[in-house]
């Protein structure tokens, strides 16, 4: 407190009226100073959150111009191909909001593109009650439809009678503005207090445990860089809104039941569910006049319900398979947790290919295939190709694990081969960096559960042996083949080892190097006795 | 406030007043602008000029929301033809927007102390007094309400608990009030009937001019909804009977027509089916006239209309339904 | 390479990169149509013509179609198709059939106008069918295109794709891109129905109505982007490919630029 300006002067009595009341400054005692670890990866999480504030931002302001309404208007703005057209007035509010109102377009496309980058405008894509946004709803009423004895009951409400009626629109905005947000908004809320109670979670590296935190502080490094991430992804947002277009609804004219356009797709997130529909067979029972749209609800319901289901659930699933229940705060390097990394790696294939369905009219097209070719392939690659990826995946781990072990225990190839004198050539390793050092040995050891005893040694009979084998089994699938870290120790020697090697090769670097620079500059000096040329070489001997 | 910075001054003091401390173990290497005053300077310079350009930005964005008309369209290489406005608009906002960003970072990144510095994390499990306390707390109330006690009220309390959100639920059930013609009818039933009746007519979807035979040429595809469809819809005030009405109609050689949900239900060759997918809904018109076939456009299930419209790929379960159709007396006449 | 390599961390140029990344991967989706004004129609053929389009016809067609156009089992017959089929299949190279394949591509016409004038001349005597359109029939100007669009909604989108991009069919085959159709092509193609569309005869859709589709048609065609780069107006799908290319290397070549260390 050298000088005080009296803004500071301001700040501080602000900051003792606040702290009277809530105690706040025990808070900014620990916080001001929190240590981030620093790795671009963890700015991804603040790119969706930034991208959710612009979507706030401009959402604002298009609810200044939207009219949630449904109410057939006759179009007069500025965009002729569609003037004297029967619309929705939400249709209509949503062309002028894109050709008579200054900024409005590039709103609207900063609007749908941060969306994009934080998948959250499934309420958003509907809103416009453009040809391709109706369409969206139509099916997701028939989705709806398809859910056994409730479906149309649901459907018949939400839409206020059939489809498309004339309530939906103003009901979803509702959804779309105020409780989609409000969810978003305490579930971020949530985790931003969690984050700060756990602090984050860090890549091994020099100095970086399990008990601490290795980064820069809060004040002022990462006020400076977190706070200008967010005008950057701001600004990245407003380029692409200001230049690159984005649901051209006026391209797609107004909403009928009754008239489509070929490729209509939905946004990305939505993307693997249409490819799952697509990609399933045609699979209907009656049962006593009750109809189970198998070709609907595996792909549109069970099939998202699993996934979220697992995906929710896949943490305690491994606590309890490996029985690590500990706390984690450095992070594995993916090829120390094969299995998991395997897991990943099939699930995102699998996703994908859901995804590549979602889109297999577009492909068609673009490539010159026939959709039905794409869809067979499909059909038996989201069986196939998963596992062989988690195999691919698992193995190729396992391989980068044998590699970091011998790094350990032999230095890194530096490439660079010797002839010794009396012949032979060697490769010269170097011990590793202090850096690659810290991450190569981070790894943990993991021993699979141990297999339960049928009774123990009084004889009493073990209830959970079935149980504890299957246990037993899939720990050591989960473990099994990773290799074992070195101890401290032997890395020491091995590293040492190594060192003591590259000193010993040193001068003969030194000689090499010394000859190599001075050619460069077309110098001639080299060390006495040593042949400078091929030439030279050949005739002392 | 100036004396914390981690690079230099006494580490311990540092340490036990910020809780947290350089690492040791990390080779640091100074930057240009730790050693150089001119490249401090320079990058003093640079990240103040971003600042600058922001607010120059600022000042274009207001010339370009001003001088630009909305509807005048620009010539951008690469783009094409795109709103000047727009693009004009867009283009500023971004800059004034990302400048501060870059400048902020560089800020970071040249000026700011960048030896990274080890926190120590505390124990999430709170100490076994604290949770003594808490069980003894839990303990105690359980106690003075006497919840466990009293097995009456607890159970009513939980039944009443139970039972207060279904007025809330009940309350939904108004969502959809029935129309007049919907009263009394369950959604099945509602969903199973449509405007077509004996002797409605069909009119070309569009136009709304009444459909001919001899206007359909084999090889031929019209969008139809009944004569009625329009003025049904001013009274309804919405398009629910369009979505259940709307047919394709489509016209091959008589001979061609392998099978038929109904005899007799074409009429010359001429088929009438629904346009709303059996899937889920979408509409559906894209009829190739060589191979009859009708594909859907949203999850490509394919229909055969000269086999009473049957599934022949995709995720459809069951075939498009088929309208019965003929030429009216006075058509003929 | 020394000048880069030197200013690789200055933000500036990482912001250049950027910018010219998104322009670079923006760019390739840029497809500017310009189509020529439509050569309008022909008169009834004169006999030296008829006889010119005979010959021809023999030379490039009669090998799948048969020597009096009967059709064989390569080619369907031609005996009634009219001139307006012969014109819009050769004139945009679609015949004579390059090769196998699920449908006849549209390619650079291997035949002058004077020969397919003449074989569609030749062709026309053989039965009565659907003549070339006239310079009258195909004139748009004074067309309503907000009702060429509610048409061309009802009618077209759902193959061609309501910006008329084109989409896919069954087995391989698809709808045309129409960006680049002329009118004469679009109402030839409306009368005519070939391959797998379907026909749109004048009574069904009379002049006035294929007027205003092919208004509605050219307004898509010759309309700006008002939004910027047009992503070639595919829907979601390009915009989720350029949000997962351009946008996300954009944001997280800035979060690694944020992570590095300066200088």
């Amino acid at each position: 407190m050298t000088s005080t300006s009296p803004v500071e002067k301001a700040g501080g009595a602000t900051a003792t009226y606040v702290d009277q009341r809530i105690g706040s400054n025990k808070f900014l005692a620990r916080n001001l100073g929190k240590v981030f670890p620093d790795h671009w990866s963890f700015m991804l999480g603040e790119i969706a959150l930034y991208s959710f504030i612009v979507v706030l931002l401009t959402g604002v302001f298009l609810t200044l111009f939207f009219k949630p309404s449904m109410v057939e208007v006759v179009y007069d703005g500025s965009y002729v191909p569609l003037k004297g057209i029967k619309m929705s007035e939400a249709y209509a509010s949503s062309l002028d909001i894109s050709f008579d109102i200054r900024g409005g377009l590039l709103l609207r496309q900063m609007h749908h593109w941060s969306a994009l980058i934080f998948v959250a405008a499934m309420a958003g894509y509907s809103l416009p009650d453009d040809l391709l946004s109706g369409t969206g709803l139509q099916i997701a009423r028939g989705i709806m439809q398809a859910a056994p004895i409730v479906g149309t009951w649901m459907a018949f409400l939400l839409f206020g009678g059939e489809f498309p009626g004339t309530d939906f629109i103003s009901r979803l905005y509702g959804v779309h503005i105020l409780l989609i947000p409000g969810l978003i908004l305490a579930l971020v809320t949530v985790h931003l207090m969690l984050v700060w109670t756990q602090k984050h979670t860090q890549f091994p590296g020099p100095g970086r445990t399990n008990d601490n935190v290795v980064g820069y502080p809060l004040l002022p490094v990462y006020m400076a860089k977190a706070g200008g991430f967010f005008f950057i992804v701001f600004g990245i947002v407003a380029f692409v809104g200001g230049l690159v277009t984005i649901n051209p609804i006026w391209l797609f004219g107004p909403f009928t039941p009754d008239q489509v356009s070929a490729g209509s797709q939905p946004d990305w997130y939505i993307g693997f569910l249409d490819g799952a529909l697509r990609m399933m067979p045609n699979w209907e029972t009656v049962i006593f006049g009750w109809t189970i749209s198998w070709n609907i609800m595996v792909p549109a319901m069970i099939l998202p319900g699993i996934l979220f289901t697992v995906l929710a659930l896949y943490p305690f699933i491994e606590a309890w398979v490996t029985g690590d229940k500990g706390e984690h705060n450095l992070l594995d390097r993916p090829r120390n947790a094969p299995t998991r990394t395997g897991f990943g790696m099939m699930a995102i294939t699998f996703y994908a290919l859901l995804w590549i369905g979602g889109a297999n009219d577009i492909i068609a097209v673009a490539f010159d295939l026939s959709i039905n070719a794409i869809t067979w392939f499909l059909r038996v690659a989201i069986f196939v190709i998963p596992p062989i990826v988690f195999w691919i995946t698992r193995r190729t781990c396992l391989g980068l694990q044998r590699k970091d072990q011998e790094k350990l225990l032999h230095g890194y190839e530096s490439g660079r081969v010797l002839r010794l004198p009396h012949g032979e050539f060697v490769e010269v390793h170097q011990p590793l960096s202090v850096k690659d050092l810290a991450v190569i040995s981070s790894k943990t050891e993991h021993v699979p559960l141990p297999a339960p005893e049928k009774a123990d040694a009084d004889g009493v009979r073990n209830k959970h042996y079935k149980l504890q084998m299957r246990r037993h089994k899939l720990s050591s699938f989960f473990y099994k083949e990773s290799y074992v870290r070195p101890t401290d120790e032997e890395i020491e020697a091995g590293q040492h080892h190594v060192a003591h090697d590259a000193e010993l090769e040193a001068p003969l670097h030194a000689y090499e190097d010394a000859d190599q620079i001075n050619r460069a500059h077309g110098g001639v000096l080299h060390h006495p006795g040593m042949a400078e040329t091929n030439a030279e070489q050949e005739s002392q001997h | 406030m100036t004396d914390i910075s981690p690079n230099e001054g006494n580490h311990k003091a540092v340490e036990t007043k910020l809780g947290y401390s350089p690492v040791a173990d990390i080779p640091h290497r100074l930057r240009a602008a730790d050693t150089d005053p001119k490249a401090a300077k320079r990058a003093e310079r640079q990240v103040a000029s971003m600042f600058l350009l922001s607010m120059l930005f600022v000042v274009l964005f207001i010339v370009a929301y001003i001088a630009i008309d909305k509807s005048t369209i620009i010539y951008i290489p690469v783009m094409g033809d795109v709103g000047a406005s727009q693009v004009a608009l867009g283009f500023t906002l971004a800059a004034a927007i990302f400048l501060i960003g870059a400048g902020a970072i560089q800020w970071a990144k040249k000026l700011m102390p960048d030896v990274e510095v080890v926190q120590q994390r505390h124990d999430q499990l709170s100490p076994g007094s604290a949770t003594r306390e808490a069980e003894a707390n839990y303990e105690r109330g359980k106690d003075e309400s006497g919840f466990a006690r009293y097995k009456m009220i607890r159970r009513t309390l939980i039944g009443a608990l139970v039972l207060f959100p279904i007025p809330l639920v009940i309350l939904l059930k108004d969502l959809w009030v029935p129309t007049k013609a919907e009263q009394g009818k369950s959604p099945a039933d509602i969903l199973s009937t449509t405007l077509w009746t004996k002797d409605t007519r069909i009119v070309s979807d569009g136009t709304y001019a009444p459909v001919r035979p001899e206007d359909l040429p084999v090889g031929g595809l019209i969008s139809g909804v009944p004569a009625d469809l329009l003025d049904v819809e001013e009274i309804e005030g919405n398009l629910n009977a369009r979505g259940k009405a709307a047919i394709i109609l489509v016209r091959m050689q008589p001979d061609e027509i392998r099978s038929q949900q109904g005899d007799g239900w074409d009429y010359q060759g001429i088929v009438a089916y629904s346009k709303i997918c059996t899937h889920v809904g979408c509409p559906i018109a894209l009829y190739e006239q060589r191979t009859h076939h009708l594909l859907c456009p949203c999850h490509q299930s394919t229909f055969d209309l000269a086999d009473s419209g049957e599934v022949v790929f995709g995720p459809a379960a069951r075939r498009m339904p088929q309208l019965p159709i003929g030429v009216d007396f006075w058509e003929r006449g | 390479m020394k000048f880069l390599a030197a200013r690789r961390r200055n933000p500036f140029v990482a912001s250049a990169l950027l910018i010219g990344a998104l322009v670079a991967v923006g760019g390739g989706y840029a497809a500017v149509a310009s189509v020529q004004p439509a050569e309008a129609a022909m008169t009834v053929g004169s006999e030296t013509q008829v006889e010119a389009g005979r010959q021809l016809y023999l030379e490039g067609c009669s090998s799948c179609h048969g020597l009096e156009a009967q059709g064989t089992q390569s080619g369907p017959t031609l005996i009634g198709v009219g001139a307006a089929a012969v014109n819009f299949q050769v004139s945009t190279g679609r015949m004579p059939l390059a090769g196998p394949g699920a449908q006849a591509p549209a390619v650079e016409s291997v035949y002058s106008d004077e020969d397919v004038a003449a074989m569609a001349a030749y062709i026309a005597t053989l039965a009565p069918g659907p003549a070339i359109p006239t310079a009258e029939q195909i004139d748009y100007a004074d067309a309503d295109v907000a009702f060429g669009g509610e048409l061309f909604r009802i009618n077209c989108s759902q193959c061609h794709q309501a910006a008329g991009q084109g989409g896919a069919l069954t087995q391989g085959k698809y709808a045309p891109n129409i960006m680049q159709s002329s009118p004469q092509v679009i109402y030839e193609a409306m009368l005519t129905g070939p391959q797998s569309m379907p026909v749109f005869s004048d009574a069904q859709i009379p002049t006035e109505g294929k007027q205003a589709i092919i208004g509605y048609v050219r307004a898509l065609q010759e309309s700006p982007n008002p939004g910027g780069l047009s992503l070639g107006r595919f829907g979601p799908v390009t915009e989720g490919v350029f949000l997962a290319t351009a946008i996300f290397a954009a944001l997280i070549a800035a979060a690694v630029w944020i992570g590095i260390k300066s200088r």
